[in-house]
């Protein structure tokens, strides 16, 4: 006998042209490879290297933040992003309005058969390398196949732990009539990004999503020992869902100054253009923080310094209001509510 | 944003108010209606009321057009939708208009219904062209803005020979709608309403241009003041109605002059009535049955005529008896003196029409004004 045992030979994937198939879902062969030579190589760490069904992690001295969020964004490519780095960025900023430092990341991918691997791989890659510069591995993840036509390309939910020091409780529960609202930058930038590829419209400037992992920078809010009551990141809904969140939890009333509200000119414009108001637009960069008035300037300043929130702007407050609404007083003279977002933000047709 | 901004100066809307206050006559009370969802829009989410003095009252019009869409118009879009596995493509705020059996063209959609929301009727165009094997209808509705391009779209796809496209036509038009409410008992006779003149529409106007409101200050001694659909456009036009109710005058003035012209755009009146034709009556929600208030394409383009196509007869259903829509859309009764205003009525479950768009007078009310409507303390 030939003591020799003939190395086992598996032709790599083939990413160029290759597709996913309902094979990568198997839990055989075809998916090990997929994993190995698609996921594991990208994310690579210490954790995830274990091999194991779950990843085995220290422990860290605190409470634990846990969030999840799915991920099914259209188109998948963006200008300014796409649905990887957004799905890291996404997860990080929900743990870190908490106040928490993110630890870990997990990843679960839903992807539907036929879907291109270099588009995969484009994904993966964004992702691995909004990780990393973060400094929040994915440690652990999994991964489906759905035939054609029962999910639109890839689907990824993310969910990430993190841990808060004491002394640090944030909750949007915590506002109190005279606390300052902020926010750190221009509002909509995200949403219209993926409106105007949808509706491809063409914008002399283009619009770029403001996709970012904001715990640095909520890391330096907190260090300035401002009295922080709650932040946020107004994802879907907007400024204004999110501010009618708070009022409704604190049960308070916010009113807003509208010329405080920075917009990009061009943000502005497509919003105009398709009937939406910029207030209930999405952003993925961006938080609100509320505060006690006497340190809202500093916690401004703090804001200012650092380079996601160099347009960072002071809004508003709270006051008492047994009806908790969120008013605006409109850079026209006058005043309005600001309510929450009914259905969709459906364009006006006339 | 240029040329935007510019209509939205607050320093300038001062100078505005300034005047209103100063020329409106205290013994005095103006009443006007905004005929366009446009402009109630504009006058709720910039906060308009709050500048007038009080002897000065806004009245929101039906000129909203997924408002005075009657339900059983709606009906008709989601039986080919359900029943006949026709395609139907919309407008957005139309999908959201509710229908018989708790249903709406979005609720049609969640049970399988094949509707697909656009912003151009040249969308819908695209889907019949994409879909050679499916039957595609758009479902037409709105004023004399939106229907050019509908008229053009019928014409394109004759002219291509689209076989499988038609369209569901429901273009209403504005001014048969203002005599009808000129000529409504409230206003006419027992003086429920006190109308003292209008704002004229402003996209409509771009079309049909200024000529057709002369009819209402020459016979009804009404002044209307044609305005933008900008903030400035509308305060302008308060100051210019007061200054013709304080000389006794009544005119056609153009506030619009950067888009109106006395005779509007011939080119796309043209089209329009190559490819459509008065209806002898129509069914308006909140106003009932307006003679010669509406269009339907002309026989020379039956094919595309999804009414004749698919032979859906029209059955008018009434309005949930709660409802107050109608009276709001004759500008009798305001949203919050309806009982359901609030309760059961709300944008994320509109019961009337008013609710569903932000144009509706109860929809622009209930985001934009419901503070007034109770006491509140003070920032």
């Amino acid at each position: 006998m030939n003591g020799e045992v003939k190395k086992g030979y598996v032709r790599a994937l083939d990413i160029k042209n290759g597709r996913v198939d309902m094979s990568h879902g198997s839990g055989g062969r075809a998916m090990a490879q997929l994993i190995e030579e698609m996921f594991a190589s990208a994310f690579d760490n210490e954790y995830l290297r274990q091999g194991n069904d779950g990843a085995l992690l220290p422990t860290a001295g605190g409470r634990l933040v846990m969030a999840t969020d799915a991920h099914v964004v259209s188109p998948l490519f963006f200008p300014g992003g796409d649905i990887g780095c957004l799905s890291v960025h996404g997860t990080i900023n929900d743990v870190a309005v908490m106040g928490a430092k993110p630890l870990y990341l997990a990843a679960s991918f839903i992807l539907e058969e036929g879907f291109p691997l270099i588009d995969l791989q484009r994904i993966v890659h964004s992702m691995a390398a909004a990780a990393r510069e973060a400094g929040v591995p994915v440690v652990t993840g999994d991964t489906k196949v759905v035939e054609q036509g029962k999910a639109d390309g890839v689907f990824i939910t993310t969910t990430g732990v993190g841990v808060v020091m004491d002394g640090v409780n944030l909750s949007g529960a915590n506002v109190r009539p005279g606390d300052v609202i902020l926010i750190s930058g221009s509002m909509g930038d995200h949403g219209m990004a993926i409106m105007s590829r949808r509706e491809n419209l063409d914008f002399d400037v283009p619009i770029e999503s403001d996709t970012a992992a904001l715990h640095h920078l909520i890391a330096a809010m907190l260090e300035s020992g401002a009295d922080i009551r709650c932040l946020r990141d107004p994802t879907r809904g907007g400024l204004a869902t999110t501010l009618n969140e708070i009022a409704k939890q604190s049960s308070v009333g916010l009113m807003i100054n509208e010329e405080a509200i920075p917009v990009k000119p061009v943000v502005a414009a497509a919003c105009e253009f398709l009937g939406l108001d910029p207030l209930y637009v999405a952003n993925e960069g961006k938080l609100i923080a509320i505060c006690a008035a006497a340190d809202a300037e500093r916690l401004l300043a703090v804001m200012r310094a650092h380079p996601l929130a160099g347009d960072a702007a002071i809004i508003g407050a709270a006051h008492a209001d047994p009806h908790h609404f969120v008013q605006m007083k409109t850079s026209f003279g006058g005043r309005r509510n600001v309510d929450w977002l009914a259905g969709e933000q459906l364009p006006r047709i006339c | 944003m240029k040329y935007i901004d510019e209509f939205r100066d607050g320093e300038l809307a001062k100078n505005i108010v300034a005047n209103i206050r100063r020329e409106a006559a205290t013994n005095k009370h103006y009443s006007f209606m905004e005929f366009c969802g446009g402009h109630t829009h504009a006058i709720s989410r910039y906060g308009i009321a709050d500048l007038l003095p009080a002897n000065v009252r806004m009245i929101h019009g039906p000129g909203c057009p997924v408002c005075v869409l009657p339900i059983g118009r709606v009906d008709q879009a989601i039986r080919l939708a359900l029943e006949m596995n026709v395609i139907v493509c919309t407008y957005a705020d139309t999908m959201r208009v509710p229908a018989s059996d708790n249903l709406s063209l979005m609720r049609a959609k969640s049970r399988g219904g094949d509707v697909r929301m656009i912003y151009s009727p040249q969308d819908a165009l695209k889907i019949a062209r994409d879909n050679p094997q499916r039957e595609v209808v758009f479902f037409a509705i709105g004023f004399e803005t939106t229907t050019p391009p509908t008229a053009l779209i019928i014409k394109q796809a004759k002219a291509e020979g689209i076989a499988n496209f038609s369209v569901l036509c429901n273009h209403v038009l504005t001014p048969a709608a203002i005599t009808h409410i000129l000529q409504s008992p409230e206003v006419r006779q027992y003086g429920t309403v006190p109308l003292d003149g209008f704002i004229g529409p402003a996209h409509v106007s771009v079309v049909i241009g200024s000529q057709p409101y002369e009819h209402f200050s020459n016979e009804y001694r009404k002044p209307v003041v044609i305005a933008g659909f900008e903030p400035l456009d509308v305060l302008q036009a308060i100051l210019m109605l007061i200054r013709q109710i304080n000389d006794g005058r009544a005119e056609v003035e153009n506030e619009f002059t950067r888009a109106v012209t006395r005779e509007g755009n011939l080119k796309a009146q043209a089209m329009v009535s190559e490819v459509l034709e008065l209806r002898r009556s129509f069914e308006w929600r909140g106003l009932g049955e307006v003679p010669y208030s509406a269009l339907k394409i002309r026989s020379a383009y039956a094919l595309y005529d999804a009414e004749t196509r698919y032979g859906i007869g029209y059955k008018p259903v009434a309005d949930n008896r709660a409802c107050e829509c109608g009276a709001i859309l004759r500008g009798v009764k305001k949203p919050q003196d309806c009982k359901v205003f609030g309760t059961v009525c709300t944008p994320e479950n509109p019961l009337g029409s008013c609710m569903v768009s932000s144009e509706g007078a109860c929809a622009a009310h209930y985001s934009y004004g419901r503070f007034k409507d109770i006491e509140v303390v003070s920032a």
